[in-house]
């Protein structure tokens, strides 16, 4: 599936927070949408899951306006994973799971032999079958985001929002959750994450959307996004981008006053 | 609220409670003053029902005019009554922590009993007739839980706390405010029967108490049971509940007035039992885990067991009966300060 933004603006009150955002992310896509704090990120995904209605544009979803979507229609196609957050009942990691599957069932109706069965197989593909009888706050940051995912994988939607999904997690966990989010976009998943860290972003996005005062500063392929200039206008301080690996990765670091060992990316 | 998260199986557990329930029934018929045996009090009820059913004369008479009538008129309503009051009562409680998305929710702290009680005695006060009872009941109740969680939203510090304060304080407003009906009323006729109304008692439950209680705790127990996989989802948080599919505002509003319109009904024909509605969702919540699925069937079988149990300690534990409200409360209070010690926070 695909999603398109089509000029998304909105205000809280007088202040725009939005200035006419467009994009479009394809299927089998990692977008990242980058820009430090505050610059509106989660205002965006708020408006591409239908929780803020913008005061103008829409949000297209298969050529279709989320805005006549009911919110069941909604969440069969688009799919949000939170930060790994604590709720306040403690309940077991399958029941986190298989809420993802309600947006299928009819009102009336609890989850099934059908769901539980979806339910186990979405765990085993993403490896954390184990932790099914486990409680949900008894278990790590990590496997908490790891769960998540399982239970956007079990709402069937082919596009998943991700809210800064590696920020709050530590080094292993990060690539572990990090490597799953690829294995998705590899079977034909589009994901949308936001992220304050251009590194990240440029090691797993195909593409990045670059955000600043509530517009696209820059949108195109990482290896163009992450650059000296645009991350240093984009973040309103001196940064210098370094490159390792044969280009794979790339640091961006504090612009240093001697320029001796530096070698400048154009 | 924290359990290890584990979850047992429904079916084990409610179909002991359920054994346990038609045990206590059973044993409640036998309970009180004036005996009556089991043989006796088996063979009423095979005559009451086959009577009903176009059968008469079919079983043996061993009983005498005045023990049936006991059984049939007394102790049978009063059976049935303790039961639904006890499944409502609870089950609310259960709904309301979750739709509240805390732990310490409950009808008598969010001022819904309270606030049924006001209604109710206004009722009373103005003769309105025992239809508006229920009416009034539940325009209180809901009132004064509205006013509960506006002021808990708007009060600083966390959430969670605020809510119980709120509920203290307007729960203390609205019975002050009973208090005055009480002091304006006729003492001769309208007094007594608001007071002894209030006491939160079984005491005197005749058959059509119960058939008058039925209707309306069955508009809101069985669409309750029906949306109870949906109240998982909402204790997630409105936002996630929304991008899981579900209208998070439209279904806390439905949860809200269900419970409410089963605790009013409850409040309008047994006066304000507290503490049921927290205490049993608790104990629920660790025989089963959090899943309302399994929660909400086994809270209401608890609770009717519960309540059933306490009712019969009420009437026979001393010559004189026992409001029922002071029973559970005597039970509750202890279970509270357990639950907001540190100790209760490992639950």
């Amino acid at each position: 599936m695909s999603l398109c933004a089509e000029n998304i603006r909105f205000s809280y009150g007088d202040h725009a927070v939005l200035k006419g955002v467009s994009f479009e992310a394809l299927p089998g896509e990692f977008l990242s949408v980058l820009g430090p704090n505050g610059v509106g990120k989660s205002t965006l995904f708020r408006c591409l899951l239908g929780l803020l209605t913008p005061t103008e544009g829409r949000t297209l979803i298969d050529g279709r306006d989320t805005a006549d979507m009911s919110p069941a229609e909604m969440a069969r196609r688009i799919a949000y994973i939170p930060q790994s957050h604590a709720p306040v009942f403690n309940y077991s990691v399958e029941d986190m799971v298989l809420m993802g599957t309600t947006a299928g069932l009819g009102r009336f109706s609890s989850p099934g032999k059908v769901q539980r069965k979806l339910v186990r197989e979405v765990m085993t593909w993403l490896g954390i079958e184990d932790l099914a009888g486990s409680g949900y706050q008894n278990i790590s940051g990590g496997q908490r985001q790891m769960v998540l995912i399982a239970r956007a994988l079990a709402q069937q939607a082919r596009i998943l929002i991700m809210d800064e999904p590696s920020s709050s997690l530590d080094l292993g966990n990060r690539i572990r959750v990090m490597k799953t989010v690829k294995r998705l976009t590899g079977e034909g998943y589009t994901v949308i994450q936001s992220t304050h860290d251009p590194d990240q972003a440029f090691f797993y996005s195909d593409r990045i959307l670059a955000m600043k005062d509530g517009q696209i500063l820059a949108c195109g392929a990482s290896r163009d996004i992450v650059k000296d200039t645009l991350i240093s206008e984009l973040y309103g301080t001196e940064v210098e981008v370094y490159s390792l690996r044969e280009d794979s990765v790339r640091v961006c670091l504090p612009a240093e006053q001697s320029e001796t060992t530096k070698e400048e990316i154009k | 609220m924290k359990t290890n998260g584990k979850t047992r199986r429904l079916a084990p557990v409610a179909i002991t409670l359920a054994v346990i329930l038609v045990i206590a029934v059973f044993v409640s018929f036998l309970l009180g003053r004036y005996p009556i045996s089991a043989g006796q009090a088996f063979g009423i009820l095979a005559d009451g029902i086959l009577n009903k059913l176009g059968l008469p004369g079919r079983v043996p008479v061993t009983w005498t005019g005045t023990q049936a009538s006991l059984l049939l008129n007394h102790r049978l309503p009063r059976i049935i009554l303790a039961c639904l009051v006890g499944c409502c009562l609870s089950s609310a409680g259960a709904a309301y922590q979750g739709v509240f998305q805390n732990p310490m929710a409950a009808p008598d702290i969010l001022g819904a009993s309270s606030g049924a009680a006001f209604g109710a005695a206004l009722a009373i006060l103005l003769h309105l007739g025992s239809a508006m009872v229920v009416v009034l009941a539940f325009a209180g109740s809901m009132l004064t839980v509205l006013l509960v969680v506006y002021t808990g939203n708007h009060l600083r510090g966390k959430k969670a706390v605020g809510l119980i304060l709120a509920g203290i304080m307007i729960g203390s407003l609205v019975s002050s405010g009973t208090s005055f009906i009480k002091l304006v009323a006729d003492p001769e006729d309208e007094l007594p029967a608001i007071t002894y109304w209030l006491m939160g008692s079984l005491n005197g439950t005749k058959p059509s108490d119960v058939l008058f209680a039925v209707i309306p705790m069955a508009v809101g127990i069985v669409p309750l049971f029906l949306l109870r996989w949906r109240i998982n989802v909402l204790t997630m948080g409105d936002d996630e509940c929304r991008t899981m599919g579900v209208n998070a505002g439209r279904l806390r509003v439905t949860v809200i007035l269900l419970a409410t319109l089963i605790t009013a009904a409850s409040v309008s024909v047994s006066g304000t039992i507290g503490w049921i509605g927290l205490v049993i969702p608790h104990f629920s919540r660790r025989l089963v885990g959090n899943n309302y699925k399994k929660l909400l069937p086994v809270s209401m079988l608890f609770g009717a067991v519960f309540l059933l149990a306490v009712d019969d300690i009420s009437r026979n534990l001393f010559t004189t009966e026992i409001p029922i409200g002071i029973l559970t409360s005597v039970i509750g209070v202890p279970f509270f300060l357990y639950l907001i010690s540190g100790e209760g926070d490992r639950i």
